[in-house]
């Protein structure tokens, strides 16, 4: 097997492991970025209105087929499942397992009219958190990330800037009240993206994470 | 610029779409039985009113499904979005 | 005193702090609150500008964004801005505007000449003058440009940023006077999201020029508490100086807010911030604005509106003038007069148009002694640069004459008033009618396509107890149809209700001589446009104020007319014998109610951000290599790679050569790739291609032409089949996004029964084509797994194994006409194995190469580009590839074979084509004649799609669509160019290998 460090995530060129290092006045951050790297992401795609279809998908995942539009199923940091379209879901596996999602969800769907494609290496994973994340997403995008509106476990397939992008709120903290983003894009767009997001935020504060 | 009511997303910017013509034009079974102005006709022939068209859109940044809509040409008013296979709403034709 | 009309009390600037600035080079000073106009007007300063077509000295006629004269340009260098409004400028430390349209000072100006030639100047002058001869404009231009010229463009990138924001609310109010903030509260109470939005750097609107009260204390005070209490609502945001520039379909706004002050610093972060807004409701509050009386000579300097006389005095703590007439035709103006007056301003009288006013105003403005001359009119002003006196005479008993004795009263200002027009301008924008109310001469907003409500001086109601009612009524109501519900107990504020008499609306007022003849009525001041020249533009024929704006140029300078307009369509019915003004229409106001940067729409998409740059995994080892790039669509891909000292035609020859005799890579990443499964995934295919698919064997590829129903070209690419149910299909670069739509459409709409499901995996793979006769020997090092030899892996086949470690997928096809492998990865791979590859590849003189070799490669071998030797409308017959149209099955396209534009003889057909010097390069889209005449136009039958030199040929050649062309095969034809024809022979397309035996080599 090919050694590992020749895998080369699209931002890897980046650096950003040594980015932290130079920022200075972290504590006044009003945002923090980083890339989730190598995250397992397997497109699948069949009828929800098929009973079989959705018990299938729950059986070699554990997690419930998000059904609802603009919804997401799972912890986000384990495995989780994605609503992109009335017939179309993205199950991510957190980077460095090795639980093989994808041929668990091939053998269970294989008597089905269904297609399971595994696009791990056609995105990555942009984190965005902080007092101002939401205000940096809404300098480039249109939807309504309001808390009344948009809560953890909403997802929705949409434009940031010039880029097209998948967005899943993970989290809000409980104490501070901060949202957590998960921000999927085309491997082609990572630089854009992350250069467009860094110069959105630099009025807030900006702190990179490794 | 519109609020284009996805069925499947909900009220989404129009920048996200992509318009698609006209609605409800078939494509012919047998397209050799056509003569060939019956196959202009479904080629290129469109109607363009003043007033409510059943037009179709992709949510091409979303969902990416097509659906149809019904919209009033002269005012943008949205009477309504529907599925493919699907009737248009009523109060529109 | 340097300030001389300052007063030495009152008004809302900071008198300890002192503001230094230049106004045409002279250093100047104001207080910390002024705006630049209410500066230059403490500092006496009256004319500030000259006009636009007959450069007569203007002063400032308003205190606002109705301003029309007082134009400047503002700083210098690389932030200058052109047409600035000195009365919407903050004072800042350090100001630098100068005037406008005026060379070599407002004071001065030598183009004024115009001004005496003004008959030769009538309305639709330019349109009359200069449309013929055509080529007459081109000497007209260059003069007219010149004395034309409004403001000067910066020359420098604007240093500054800009950003944009989107956000929603439940209630959008513009407007932050007294209508807009009560309605802001009532929403705010109510638990709404909340955008309340005022040009103004103070929240107060029309309250910061008036003395009046709420609750029985000042107005301000209520503004103060106000503001407190909105502060506190989270949901609640206030955008000072910011103008609601635009509203759209569907309650969408465009906002533009000023972040800093002073322009020259730019502001911390960004300056100007572009809100879209996309509110449930949204509350117009955007006030009135007073209309001037159109007079004879009613725009020397020191004609203003009554409104802004007040607003400097009770503001500003300037005053206007020394001895100040006003001169109305209704109420509010006696405002001005008391308030001057109290404020120690002479007013040399009241002049009304009325017989015998009787309202309250008048009357307590009669009680302080001020003299009123009543139906009368102002006939005549003296004084070029500066009011020195008017004339003013007694109206006759129609009122389109005057009477009796003329009488001359010395005064340097007139505060002229002729009501209040409500500003109903994006009411219009998004689609809403206005209507015409004929009692009180004004239009307000009729029907409205949005979500949306006009309230207070917007809505026509100018007492401002009804301002507050209105507004608390709309802001809940907004509130609750935006499904907030929650209702607040508070008591609502109370202001003294006054009452006022009707106006006495006449519109162009008379002199002693019929309209033109006696001085001008200016109606709109920027683009001096008079009264004449409306009357001028009804007699032309013009019935209707849409075509008579664009004639006259009335209302379509840099204020949009927002003072001129209403009267100017007035004018128009009257010169009609329209009886009601409304029945001519209102123009439809348009976007943008005060202009916009274009850096503000631009925004954050400048520089590197113009547009995302797309790269592939290897793209930093291309860039590293110093390859020069070509865009193709939003991707980089390496045109070709220089080295030291090498011309590109050197570096493409090195790299056609290393293709053709050793190995040669190139970076194919680019490249659609569509995976396609499902029973009918097969069926799919024979109908979406041209040829048919059901027979594929597995593991096998094949190449396929997609047509659109009319039978054109769309797409091409190779496609595979990787099981029984499952192919991956290849698109060409720049159309993977349109084909994926294209399948997806025809799927979704059209044939929903088919069971076959389509995702994009163009970014999963990283695709490392390597071709030349050492490309296998380089690529046996890499692999254990997949037996390379040709025997066992023929041309378009797959095999699936691993290379260099990594999990491969290798397809022998082939767009160069050289045996080939073409490597696809996962993505995150791609650089690692090209970077290897590379390194191993050197003994064998492996050469990267970029999409110029890659074209030459292919156009030697006669093979197509969509986009290139197709336009949209070429069909497959006319490339010579009859040999892919399926006859058995329907598809795409087929039926329109048969339309008799496809059936036509003389369709352009590709033929290949080798310029008799074998030096000269055809420019592509060059046009061929089959003349060699000098004379011009020479019939065309053809041109050229794609032209390159050859190293492997060693001469140019060029592919071309010819009219009949593959029966002119040997024939000679000439591509006409500046100098010359440029003779060429029409050979077949394939120059090179043309029984394709490297393919399978
Ligand atoms: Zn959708």
């Amino acid at each position: 097997m090919v050694k590992s460090f020749l895998r080369q995530s699209p931002l890897a060129h980046l650096h950003l492991e040594a980015r932290p290092l130079m920022a200075e006045a972290l504590p006044a951050a009003g945002i923090s970025i980083s890339e989730c790297a190598h995250t397992t992401q397997i497109a699948v795609r069949g009828q929800s209105s098929d009973p079989a279809f959705a018990q299938a998908v729950t059986t070699a995942l554990g997690i419930a087929l998000p059904t609802d539009a603009c919804t997401a199923s799972g912890a986000p940091e384990r495995v989780h499942m994605l609503w992109m379209g009335p017939d179309e879901w993205l199950v991510v596996g957190p980077a460095k397992t090795d639980d093989r999602i994808g041929d668990k969800l091939e053998q269970a769907l294989n008597k089905l009219h269904c297609a399971v494609v595994d696009v791990s290496e056609s995105r990555t994973v942009v984190q965005i958190c902080g007092a101002n994340a939401r205000s940096v997403l809404d300098k480039g995008c249109s939807i309504d990330l309001h808390p009344t509106v948009f809560s953890p476990g909403r997802v929705v397939n949409t434009v940031l800037a010039r880029s097209h992008i998948t967005l899943h709120q993970t989290a809000i903290d409980a104490k501070s009240g901060f949202p957590s983003y998960d921000i999927y894009v085309h491997r082609s767009f990572a630089e854009y993206l992350w250069s467009w997001l860094e110069d959105a935020s630099r009025e807030y504060g900006l702190q990179m994470n490794p | 610029m519109l609020l284009i009511p996805c069925p499947f997303c909900g009220k989404r910017e129009e920048t996200e779409f992509h318009h698609g013509g006209e609605a409800h034009i078939e494509r012919p079974k047998d397209p050799d039985a056509l003569s060939d102005e019956a196959w202009a006709e479904y080629l290129f022939m469109r109607t363009n009113p003043k007033g409510v068209f059943l037009e179709r859109w992709v949510h091409l940044a979303g969902c990416r499904r097509w659906f149809n809509m019904a919209r009033n040409t002269a005012t943008n008013e949205i009477l309504g979005s529907y599925k493919i296979g699907e009737k248009p709403p009523k109060g529109a034709r | 005193m340097a300030q001389k009309n300052r007063l030495t009390e009152g008004g809302r600037i900071d008198r300890s702090k002192p503001v230094n600035f230049t106004f045409n080079g002279h250093p100047l000073q104001g207080y910390a609150g002024d705006t630049l106009a209410s500066a230059l007007l403490a500092n006496g300063i009256r004319v500030v500008a000259r006009s636009f077509k007959y450069h007569r000295p203007r002063g400032i006629m308003a205190a606002g964004v109705e301003e029309a004269n007082a134009l400047v340009q503002l700083e210098t260098g690389d932030r200058t801005l052109a047409n600035q409004q000195a009365t919407r400028i903050e004072l800042y430390e350090g100001l630098s505007a100068t005037s406008i349209n005026c060379w070599p000072g407002p004071n001065f100006d030598l183009m004024a000449i115009n001004s005496w030639f003004h008959r030769l100047m009538p309305a639709g002058f330019y349109y009359k003058t200069f449309m013929w001869p055509v080529a007459g404009w081109k000497f007209y231009e260059h003069f007219i440009r010149r004395a034309a010229g409004l403001g000067i463009s910066p020359r420098e990138a604007d240093p500054d940023q800009y950003d944009q924001m989107n956000v929603h609310c439940d209630v959008l109010i513009v407007g932050g006077g007294p209508a807009g903030l009560a309605a802001a509260l009532a929403a705010g109470r109510s638990g709404a999201r909340v955008i309340l939005a005022d040009e103004q750097a103070q929240l107060g609107g029309q309250l910061l020029n008036e003395r009046c009260e709420i609750n029985g204390k000042p107005a301000l005070d209520w503004v103060t508490t106000a503001e407190t209490e909105l502060a506190d609502y989270p949901d609640v945001t206030i955008l000072r100086r910011t103008t609601t520039f635009g509203y759209y379909d569907h309650n969408f706004a465009g906002l533009l807010e000023t972040r800093t002050a002073k322009l020259t610093d730019g502001g911390e972060h960004t300056r100007q911030r572009l809100w879209h807004v996309r509110a449930k409701r949204v509350v117009l509050a955007t006030g009135a604005l007073e209309r001037p009386l159109i007079f004879s000579d009613n725009d020397r300097p020191g004609v203003m509106l009554a409104n802004a006389a007040r607003s400097y005095l009770t503001r500003y703590g300037v005053k206007v003038g020394s001895r100040v007439v006003v001169f109305t035709n209704n109420d509010d103006a006696y405002r001005t007069a008391i308030a001057l007056f109290e404020g120690g301003v002479k007013i040399a009288c009241i002049i009304d148009t009325r017989s015998a006013p009787d309202g309250e105003l008048p009357t307590a403005a009669l009680a302080l002694g001020i003299e009123l001359v009543d139906n009368s009119t102002v006939t005549g002003v003296t004084g070029g640069r500066g009011i020195k006196s008017i004339e003013v005479m007694s109206l006759n008993a129609n009122a389109d004459g005057v009477t009796g004795v003329p009488r001359m009263i010395d005064c340097d200002v007139v505060a002229s008033s002729g009501g209040w027009n409500p500003v109903i301008h994006l009411h219009s924008h998004s689609g809403g009618k206005a209507k015409f109310d004929e009692a009180r001469g004004l239009f307000i907003a009729g029907e409205t396509l949005q979500a949306s409500v006009c309230i207070g001086a917007a809505n026509g109601e100018f007492q401002l107890d009804g301002c507050l009612k209105q507004g608390f009524q709309a802001g809940k109501k907004a509130a609750s149809l935006a499904g907030l519900k929650k209702s607040s107990r508070r008591k609502l504020p109370v202001a003294e209700t006054i009452d006022e008499t009707p106006a006495r609306i006449l519109w162009a007022l008379p002199t002693t001589k019929p309209i033109g003849e006696r001085g001008k009525h200016f109606l709109d001041l920027q683009h001096d446009v008079t009264v004449a020249d409306v009357q001028l533009a009804a007699r032309d024929g013009y019935k209707t104020d849409e075509h008579t704006k664009r004639y006259t140029t009335l209302g379509m300078a840099t204020d949009q007319g927002k003072t001129g307009n209403i009267p100017g369509m007035a004018v128009l019915a009257q010169a009609l014998g329209v009886e009601n003004p409304g029945d001519v229409g209102t123009t439809t106001f348009r976007p943008p109610y005060t202009p916009v940067t274009l850096g503000a729409f631009a925004g954050r998409n400048v520089g590197v951000l113009t547009d995302p740059v797309r790269m592939t995994p290897m793209h930093h080892w291309h860039e590293l290599s110093g390859c020069t790039w070509e865009d193709v669509g939003q991707w980089k891909r390496p045109w070709y790679y220089p080295q030291t000292g090498e011309t590109m035609q050197d570096a493409v020859n090195r790299e056609c050569l290393a293709a053709r005799n050793a190995v040669a890579i190139l970076d194919a990443s680019t490249l659609g790739k569509i995976d396609i499964q499902g029973p009918d995934a097969a069926e799919f295919l024979n109908r979406i291609y041209t040829n048919a698919w059901s027979k594929l064997a597995v593991g096998k590829c094949r190449y396929g032409l997609m047509l659109r129903e009319d039978g054109m070209i769309f797409d091409d690419g190779v496609t595979t089949r990787i099981g029984e149910n499952h192919f991956l299909m290849t698109t060409t670069t720049g159309n993977a996004a349109t084909v994926l739509g294209w399948l997806e459409e025809w799927l979704q709409t059209e044939w929903p029964d088919l069971k076959v499901y389509c995702n994009s995996v163009t970014e999963a793979w990283a695709t490392l084509s390597l071709c030349g006769p050492r490309a296998r020997d380089l690529l046996t090092e890499f692999t254990d797994d997949i037996d390379l030899s040709a025997e066992a892996f023929p041309f378009m086949a797959l095999r699936e194994g691993t290379v260099g470690g990594i999990a491969a997928r290798i397809f022998r096809i082939s767009f160069t006409g050289e045996s080939s492998f073409e490597v696809n990865v996962p993505a995150s791979y791609g650089l690692a194995l090209w970077t290897q590859l590379m390194n191993a590849g050197e003994k064998y003189g492996i050469t990267p190469y970029g999409t110029e070799t890659m074209h030459v490669l292919r156009a030697e071998k006669g093979y197509i580009i969509v986009g290139q030797e197709t336009d949209g409308t070429v069909m497959p017959q006319d490339l010579g590839m009859d040999w892919i149209l399926s006859k058995t099955k329907d598809f795409l396209g087929r039926r329109s074979f048969a339309r008799n534009d496809s059936m036509r003889a003389d369709r352009k057909q590709l033929v290949g084509l080798l310029p008799l010097d074998k030096q000269t390069v055809l420019e592509e889209g060059g046009q061929i004649v089959a003349e060699n005449s000098t004379a011009r136009p020479l019939p065309m039958i053809g041109h050229v799609t794609s032209s390159y030199f050859s190293a492997n040929l060693e001469r140019p050649f060029a592919l071309a669509l010819v009219t009949d062309g593959r029966s002119r095969m040997g024939e000679q034809v000439y591509i006409p160019m500046k100098d010359r024809n440029i003779p060429a022979e029409i050979t077949s397309p394939v120059f090179f290998d043309p029984e394709g035996e490297r393919l399978n080599g």
